[in-house]
């Protein structure tokens, strides 16, 4: 049935060759015995186990997963809680506002998304008097903010396909507003949810850029101690460490798509009933 | 009614608020440090410096640009021929584009060094027979490959979206009205994937613009861009109005590349206005 040409086939695997290339590069040095990223003298996994033992590493491993759980739940929260009320929101001039302010931290540059911030808290860290704002705090509310348009356009689009009907035809049976939401709005949007929750980890866990600028010297995440690294010399051991962020990336992709097509599955056999 | 609408404000409430606090106030705060001398007095300066860095402006934008069209030349095609393929492989092949742009884009960017390095993977390669090795580090096209290498899969993903999403019946209805391949692609296909050019080409102009990792690591030090002006004045010189005006104004730059490239885009009863 496939009527693609081997041409066509030859340019797909090129392509992804392209996209690839650095990243075996990457693996295969990992496994290096010698400190070179150049020259590749025996397999070792010498660099996997000095990783483990360099806290350095491992206390930015630990923040960034902290920061990206604690960011990406709030955003999900106040994320779904704003495509709700923007769904049901009336007044189409406050509405197409508060879309376009959404939109700002996605079309922006992150380099002025980022400095943006760090001159907001500077600056009122200045008006309190105190110095050394940047932290963990900053940190966080910067990660929310970017996420939350991520969040608040996956869940918006499940909204719109939900009947709002069943929700009044709910409360018409005398379920309260509260109950009605959590029980028929609220699983229809989950998916939407989900997604958008993910999205907003995995945004979290790589940003590098905004958190360069809203950063403090105490909470370090993986980003800015890779970025420090690669001011120097690069040992093979970040090659290991990206080697693992890469696998695990790979595991949760996975389980997104099987997640993914099961939901699709069970869409599809309610359609045909 | 009148109390689902004040459920309805309470739950706007809070992400309204977010968005005044941490949206639109810290570009307020851009703009007022774009304004002001480092005592907070109002000043024109910082604008006025702008002028000796309209060279690095250029060269970003140039750069930027050229990268767009590197990547919209690499990804249609690709998007096209996999539209073709069988859905399996389609999934399977949508996720392996996406995978890059969760891994560390410092650490990938950081190993295209290690392949076009001196003593580099193509370098040595090249040794073997007895080629000499090839400057391809520090220059303008390494930092170009490394653009269109980081934000090729965001030109790649809208444009397949576009692609798979185009009703196949209208080409079979072209070519069997007697259109060749060239001029159904240009009167048929085309059209119908431009919303898809105009994300992907947003989506990769806008960082290749502003990016300052990139032209550090694969430049070495012989390319400024403007995003590594900027990060300059932050994060080095301390400089943070004189950081702010250039912020501001290559924010004020982007958006009107944006809204010419809206402009031309939106105008969707004749495909043929962008060739």
């Amino acid at each position: 049935m496939t009527k693609t040409s081997p041409l066509a086939k030859l340019y797909i695997a090129l392509v992804f060759i392209f996209l690839y290339a650095p990243m075996v590069v990457m693996m295969v040095f990992s496994f290096n015995s010698s400190e070179s990223t150049y020259i590749f003298e025996g397999f070792s996994l010498q660099w996997y186990e000095r990783l483990f033992h360099d806290k350095v590493t491992m206390d930015a491993l630990k923040n960034t997963i902290v920061l990206a759980i604690t960011s990406a739940a709030i955003a999900t929260i106040l994320g779904t809680l704003a495509a709700v009320g923007l769904n049901s929101m009336k007044n189409k001039h406050i509405k197409s506002s508060v879309m376009t302010v959404t939109n700002i931290p996605m079309m922006n540059p992150e380099i002025v998304t980022g400095i943006s911030m760090m001159l907001l808290f500077v600056f009122a860290g200045a008006m309190f008097s105190k110095r050394d704002v940047l932290g963990f705090g900053t940190l966080l509310v910067a990660h929310v903010t970017f996420q939350l348009p991520y969040v608040i356009l996956s869940v918006l689009p499940k909204l719109k396909q939900t009947d709002n009907k069943i929700f009044e035809a709910a409360q018409d049976l005398g379920c309260h507003p509260l109950k009605a939401f959590f029980k028929v709005v609220f699983p229809a949007i989950l998916p939407g949810i989900i997604s958008g929750a993910i999205m907003a980890f995995t945004l979290s866990l790589d940003d590098f850029i905004i958190s360069y600028f809203t950063n403090g010297p105490d909470f370090q995440t993986l980003p800015i101690h890779i970025f420090s690294m690669t001011k120097k010399r690069v040992k093979p051991d970040m090659y290991a460490l990206s080697t693992l962020i890469f696998g695990a990336m790979f595991v949760l992709l996975i389980l997104m798509n099987v997640a993914q097509s099961r939901s699709d599955k069970k869409q599809r056999s309610k359609g045909d009933k | 009614m009148k109390k689902s609408s004040f459920a309805q404000k309470l739950m706007n409430a809070p992400y309204i608020i977010w968005s005044v606090l941490f949206i639109v106030a810290p570009l307020i705060m851009v703009i007022y440090y774009a304004f002001t001398d480092s005592t907070g007095a109002f000043t024109l300066s910082n604008i006025a410096q702008i002028g000796d860095y309209a060279t690095t402006f250029v060269l970003s934008i140039s750069y930027g640009a050229i990268a767009t069209v590197i990547c919209l030349l690499i990804a249609y095609p690709f998007a096209y021929f996999l539209a073709q393929t069988k859905a399996s492989f389609q999934s399977v092949a949508t996720m392996l584009v996406m995978l890059p742009m969760w891994m560390s884009f410092l650490i990938r960017t950081y190993s295209w060094i290690t392949i076009l390095g001196e003593s580099g993977v193509i370098n040595s390669f090249l040794g073997l027979f007895g080629i000499e090795p090839l400057q391809m580090l520090n220059t303008g096209g390494a930092v170009i490959l490394g653009m269109v290498y980081n934000f090729l899969p965001y030109m790649i993903l809208p444009l397949y979206t576009a692609m798979s999403k185009m009703d196949k019946s209208l080409i079979e209805a072209a070519q069997d009205l007697g259109c060749n391949k060239f001029y159904c692609l240009r009167k048929v296909i085309f059209p119908l994937t431009i919303p898809g050019i105009a994300s992907g080409v947003t989506m990769v102009f806008v960082p290749s613009v502003s990016t300052f990792y990139i032209s550090q690591k694969l430049g070495g030090g012989q390319i400024t861009l403007i995003g590594d002006v900027i990060e300059g004045q932050f994060q080095t010189a301390y400089n943070y109005n004189l950081g702010a005006a250039l912020s501001l104004v290559l924010m004020v730059m982007i958006l009107i590349c944006l809204g010419v490239l809206n402009y031309f885009t939106d105008s969707d009863d004749d495909g043929g206005v962008l060739i």
